[in-house]
C-alpha cells in the first residue's frame, strides 16, 4: 500500500489552513489569485506593503498548500491551489455547521428558559 | 457584539470554539450541566435522537451520552469530570465508544459573563495532532453519515500520510 504523504509537499495539516485563512491580507491574496496567477510584485501592489512583508504571507499560504509556485524561473508566479482550498473550506464549513446547529438549538432553549423565568 | 461561532486551532492538539449567548451565565451553566436541558440541544444531525444523557456532576463523576438514528445505529460518548468551578469552568475527559479519532480527549468549557451575555470558550485537546486532524476533517456529523468503516479507513490513511509527510 502506498503511503499518502511525502517528505516535501505532503498534505498540509488543516490547522495551517485555519491560520492561513484567519488573516484578511491572506484572504485578499487568495481572492486575487482566484483571478489568475501573479508575481510577488503584482500581489504586493494593492496593499502598499513591501515585498518581504507579502512574502511572509505567501509562505504561510504555501505551507498550508493553498498556493503554489509556477515554474517560470524569473517570475515564480504564485497560483491558487483551488481544489485544496475548496476541500479545506468544505471541511471547515462542515465542522462549523455541526456546532452552529447545536448552538442554535441552545439559543432557542435559553430563550425559552428566560421567558419562563419572567412569568 | 455578534454571537457568531468562531473556530480556531491552538498549538498542536487543540480546537477552540467560541460563541456568545444572549443569556445570563447561570442559565447557560444549567444548560450545559443538567441532563434534561443538555438533551434538548446537544443533538446530532437531523434524524438522530439522544436516548441516553446521564451526568453525575461531581469531580470524578462520569457522564454518558448516546445518540441513535432512525435505523437504530448508535454513537456513544462518555468521560469523567476532572474539574468543576461553578459557574465558570468544567473540565472533562471525552471518548467515543467507536473511536473515530485516536485516543482520549480533554474538553474544557469556560463561561464568562459580559453585559448580560455569556461568552462560551470550548477547548478540546486531542492526544495527537493526527487525532485533531481527523476531527477537523470529520466532525461527528459527517462521521455518522459516512459510516464507521470509511472513518476507520480515513483515520488509517491520514495517520500513515502524516507519518511520512
Amino acid at each position: 500500500m502506498q503511503p499518502i504523504g511525502y517528505v516535501h509537499g505532503g498534505p498540509a495539516h488543516l490547522d495551517a489552513t485555519f491560520a492561513a485563512l484567519a488573516d484578511p491580507t491572506r484572504r485578499a491574496i487568495l481572492a486575487r489569485l482566484a483571478g489568475g496567477e501573479a508575481s510577488v510584485a503584482e500581489l504586493a501592489e494593492p496593499f502598499a506593503m513591501s515585498q518581504p512583508a507579502i512574502s511572509k504571507h505567501l509562505k504561510v499560504l504555501e505551507r498550508a498548500g493553498l498556493i503554489s509556485r509556477g515554474r517560470d524561473a524569473q517570475r515564480r508566479p504564485r497560483r491558487l491551489e483551488a481544489q485544496r482550498l475548496g476541500e479545506a473550506t468544505a471541511w471547515l464549513e462542515n465542522y462549523r455547521r455541526f456546532w452552529e446547529g447545536r448552538f442554535q438549538r441552545l439559543d432557542a432553549l435559553l430563550d425559552d428558559m428566560q421567558k419562563k423565568q419572567k412569568r | 457584539m455578534p454571537n457568531t461561532l468562531q473556530i480556531s486551532t491552538r498549538g498542536d492538539r487543540e480546537i477552540v470554539v467560541t460563541r456568545a449567548f444572549d443569556a445570563p451565565r447561570t442559565l447557560v451553566w444549567d444548560a450545559f450541566t443538567k441532563p434534561e436541558l443538555v438533551r434538548q440541544w446537544l443533538l446530532g444531525p437531523p434524524g438522530w435522537t439522544m436516548p441516553v444523557c446521564e451526568i453525575d456532576f461531581r469531580v470524578g463523576g462520569r457522564y454518558r451520552y448516546v445518540w441513535r438514528n432512525e435505523s437504530g445505529t448508535e454513537m456513544g460518548m462518555s468521560g469523567v469530570h476532572r474539574e468543576i468551578v461553578v459557574p465558570e469552568r468544567i473540565v472533562v475527559t471525552e471518548k467515543f465508544d467507536q473511536s473515530w479519532y485516536p485516543g482520549e480527549a480533554v474538553g474544557t468549557i469556560s463561561l464568562a459573563e459580559q453585559g448580560g451575555k455569556t461568552m462560551l470558550t470550548q477547548i478540546v485537546q486531542y492526544e495527537s495532532r493526527e487525532a485533531r486532524e481527523v476531527v477537523l476533517k470529520s466532525p461527528m456529523e459527517s462521521g455518522l453519515a459516512a459510516g464507521y468503516d470509511r472513518l476507520e479507513q480515513l483515520v488509517a490513511s491520514m495517520v500513515r500520510g502524516e507519518k511520512t509527510a
